[in-house]
């Protein structure tokens, strides 16, 4: 059961040192029941306390990372069912599967063209994790030769996907000083794929067909020495994989169930329908997988399922929000034309990539509008005639400018009236209200 | 070891509301639709078995519409031209429901008028046995002109007229209620204004289930993870027992993800978005499929392949065929 600071408090020095970096033995103590910060940051607790502490100060769902040289994917440390309560942390992992009866020229080329994949997204790079190679063959020079054909196209994480601890050694083998996912361990194989974990201090995967005896194989399996655990616990359709991934966050954020406490593996690519399983992967992202394997490599699947992961594990808390202010796209003159949004990243995204794109020159001024977006903006009052005009005026973009024509958003354009009495010498000019629309009408239009 | 599964027990419940009036309850439908009655959070059949699944409803226009997606139009070929043609073709694709959205001009590029609108929706009724809501061009005034009389010239059919607002809800309510019609309750994501909007309309005594709640969304990409937190906040509240947040919730997904610049173009587009078919598709079937987790009672799409996909997806999420522990 969790501790609650007070509690912790007790178990602390209580000295006030302060090298924990908080100012009190009190504040520590909140912040580790809050699970905001680690006990080690604490130089002079006692070993007793230690044991008291860990328990209570580990996070309700362990934090796994897959780990290769120079890249990691971690998953786990949530601490909410919905993201309104506070935020989603660790985005899950997005894996793209390969077999090793596929021939080595056939994965190199897939690895190869998924590693070098990257898609700009409001500013942002993002890419996907790593790979799963997966033992089709039984054999374990197949294996290992599958293993080392991903390594060579790719420096990203691997899970190896066996269940023959003779093809998964082989596979640990290709990888020597990376901690690859090991998955996995069922009711059958758990002991001796237990030692091979153990022995290369890698996470492991463990495959059970109902929560109870999934409960049973984690027990068994951590009183054996091994911690980074990842559970499959089956549920290959939506219902099922919603009912299973609800259950195991709940148990372990309302009631800290430390047997359930682990990252889930979620296969959207084991659908009959290849057009579903960018359906099933946005479930495992909404709804509590940490790692998730994919069957296609398919940019036009993968960007949608980027982003929306993206949008889901950002903090609702703070909005992501651009800098206030003039932006000069494609070298402005005097002569060019000022466009005016607000200052939610979407949005200015959205506008600036179009203007950029349409290769026309413009002075792009960005209100603050407290990271909403123009229409909710408009609504709640952030985005008005007085608003705006307070921007020209605050960031003289007056003094830029020979011709004085502002492009209001067409979403806004009952504001154009207003606005016209705001800055008389200005001339009001009501644009599209969609971005993709902004080049032809600064093309026909300005 | 025994696993004892935490199970939620809500005091609310999300009202029924029934779209559509058959023969016998003085329209002229041949089916109807029902949607909320949920007494948890979606799909999580091992505490309680949701008694409706999340119905879809497809977009038509009243003529060919000038700014949507070439893929839409190359989807729906000529039916396009014809809202009889496309009620029909809607309806083959798996539509449970027709959402009727009036173009604010004609197709010669007059203002629409409340005589043709009223045509084309009796002509819609006429060509399908389905469910209607009618949506007006979104400008509180015209949809005023245009509604008022597509609810007198229907009286009983109990369509969805839409979109009422803060702006123009008074107008609308009073028709609905005259005419024995529902509507489409729409508020900018935020759960107060969803609330505020229905207490609004609920002092006006239109009782509440005739009334869909429109929390509105963003797209993939483009702010839907407002409208994901927004809905998932209803419907909690709705569940704890706020009588003013117990509505079916009615989202506009297709509408949302085929204005998106990834939806709508393939020019000068980055060679990592992919094909520009399969992923506006996915972008409208993510944008739906994000929104029904989230509490979705009818979601509207727009291309065939994104109903098939999301209804597939709604029959899988309605199953209930598994052990938990």
């Amino acid at each position: 059961m969790a501790l609650t600071g007070i509690q912790i408090y007790k178990l602390l020095p209580q000295t006030n040192c302060k090298e924990c970096g908080y100012p009190t033995c009190l504040a520590f103590a909140m912040k580790l029941s809050a699970k905001q910060v680690e006990l080690s940051a604490c130089p002079y607790v006692t070993p007793e306390a230690k044991v008291q502490l860990a328990e209570s100060a580990a996070p309700p769902i362990r934090l796994v990372a897959i780990k290769s040289n120079g890249y990691e994917a971690k998953a786990g440390n949530e601490v909410v069912l919905f993201r309104h309560e506070k935020t989603f942390y660790n985005k899950p992992g997005l894996f793209i599967r390969v077999y090793d009866n596929q021939p080595v020229e056939t994965i190199k080329a897939i690895v190869t063209e998924a590693n070098a994949y990257a898609v700009n997204y409001v500013g942002m790079d993002l890419t996907i994790d790593g790979f799963a190679v997966a033992s089709s063959s039984g054999d374990a020079n197949a294996f290992a030769a599958a293993v080392q054909a991903v390594r060579s196209s790719s420096k990203r994480p691997i899970i190896l996907m066996t269940r023959d601890v003779t093809v998964a050694k082989a596979g640990l083998k290709a990888l020597q000083g990376e901690t690859p996912l090991i998955y996995g361990a069922d009711a059958k194989n758990w002991e001796s794929f237990a030692d091979l974990a153990k022995e290369n201090k890698a996470p492991l995967g463990i495959i059970a067909a109902s929560l109870a005896e999934m409960a049973d194989l984690t027990e068994k399996i951590k009183a054996k020495g091994i911690e980074d655990l990842v559970i499959d616990p089956g549920g290959r359709d939506l219902g099922a994989g919603l009912a299973i991934g609800t259950a195991i966050r709940r148990l372990a954020i309302k009631k800290n169930f430390r047997a359930l406490g682990f990252p889930v593996i979620a296969f959207p690519g084991d659908v009959s329908d290849p057009g579903l399983e960018a359906v099933h992967a946005a479930q495992a992202i909404a709804k509590y997988a940490g790692f998730i394997i994919l069957e296609h490599f398919d940019p036009a699947m993968i960007y949608p399922l980027l982003v929306l992961r993206q949008n889901i594990y950002t903090d609702p808390q703070k909005p992501i929000q651009v800098q206030p202010g003039i932006y000069e796209i494609n070298a402005p003159k005097p002569e060019d034309p000022v466009l005016v949004t607000t200052n939610f990243s979407i949005t200015y995204f959205s506008v600036a990539n179009e203007v950029e794109g349409s290769g026309l020159p413009a002075w792009l001024l960005v209100t603050d509008a407290e990271g909403m977006s123009v229409l909710t903006a408009w609504a709640a009052g952030k985005f008005d005639a007085e608003r705006i005009a307070k921007a020209v005026k605050g960031f003289n973009i007056g003094d830029k400018v020979s011709r004085k024509r502002i492009v209001l958003p067409g979403h806004v354009a009952v504001l154009s009236g207003e606005l016209e009495g705001e800055l008389p010498d200005w001339e009001i000019r009501v644009g599209p209200r969609e971005a993709v629309d902004l080049p032809a009408f600064m093309k026909q239009a300005l | 070891m025994p696993v004892d599964i935490p199970k939620d027990n809500w005091p609310g419940t999300v009202r029924t509301v029934t779209v559509g009036a058959t023969a016998a309850d003085g329209g002229t439908r041949t089916s109807t639709v029902t949607v909320g009655g949920e007494k948890n959070l979606p799909f999580l059949h091992f505490e309680t078995k949701a008694p409706n699944r999340p119905a879809v409803a497809v977009e038509i226009k009243d003529h060919r519409p000038d700014d949507w997606s070439a893929l839409l139009l190359e989807a729906w070929g000529e039916a396009v031209n014809d809202p009889v043609k496309w009620a029909q073709a809607a309806e083959a694709a798996g539509a449970d429901l027709i959402q009727l959205s009036l173009s604010l001009m004609d197709k010669d590029g007059n203002p629409t008028s409340p005589e043709a609108a009223v045509q084309t929706v009796k002509a819609v009724l006429g060509a399908t046995g389905l469910p209607i809501l009618v949506f007006g061009p979104g400008q509180a005034e015209v949809d005023n002109n245009l509604l008022v009389p597509i609810a007198e010239a229907t009286k009983g059919e109990r369509l969805v007229l839409g979109i009422a607002e803060d702006k123009n809800y008074r107008t609308i309510i009073a028709t609905a209620m005259a005419n024995g019609h529902l509507v489409n309750a729409r508020s900018p994501m935020d759960v107060n204004l969803a609330k505020q909007l229905n207490i609004l309309i609920s002092d006006m005594g239109m009782p509440l289930d005739r009334v869909l709640m429109d929390p509105t969304t963003g797209a993939l990409g483009y702010g839907i993870e407002y409208g994901f937190s927004a809905m998932e906040r209803l419907r909690q509240a709705a569940l704890q027992g706020d009588a003013m947040t117990q509505l079916p919730m009615l989202v506009t997904p297709g509408l949302e993800a085929w204005k998106t610049k990834e939806a709508k173009v393939n020019t000068g587009v980055p060679a990592a978005w992919g094909n520009w078919l399969e992923r506006s598709i996915n972008w409208e079937t993510l944008t739906a499929m994000t929104l029904i987790e989230a509490g979705a009672d009818i979601v509207v799409l727009r291309h065939a392949e994104s109903i098939r996909r999301v209804k597939a997806a709604i029959t899988d999420l309605m199953a209930a065929e598994y052990t938990l522990a």
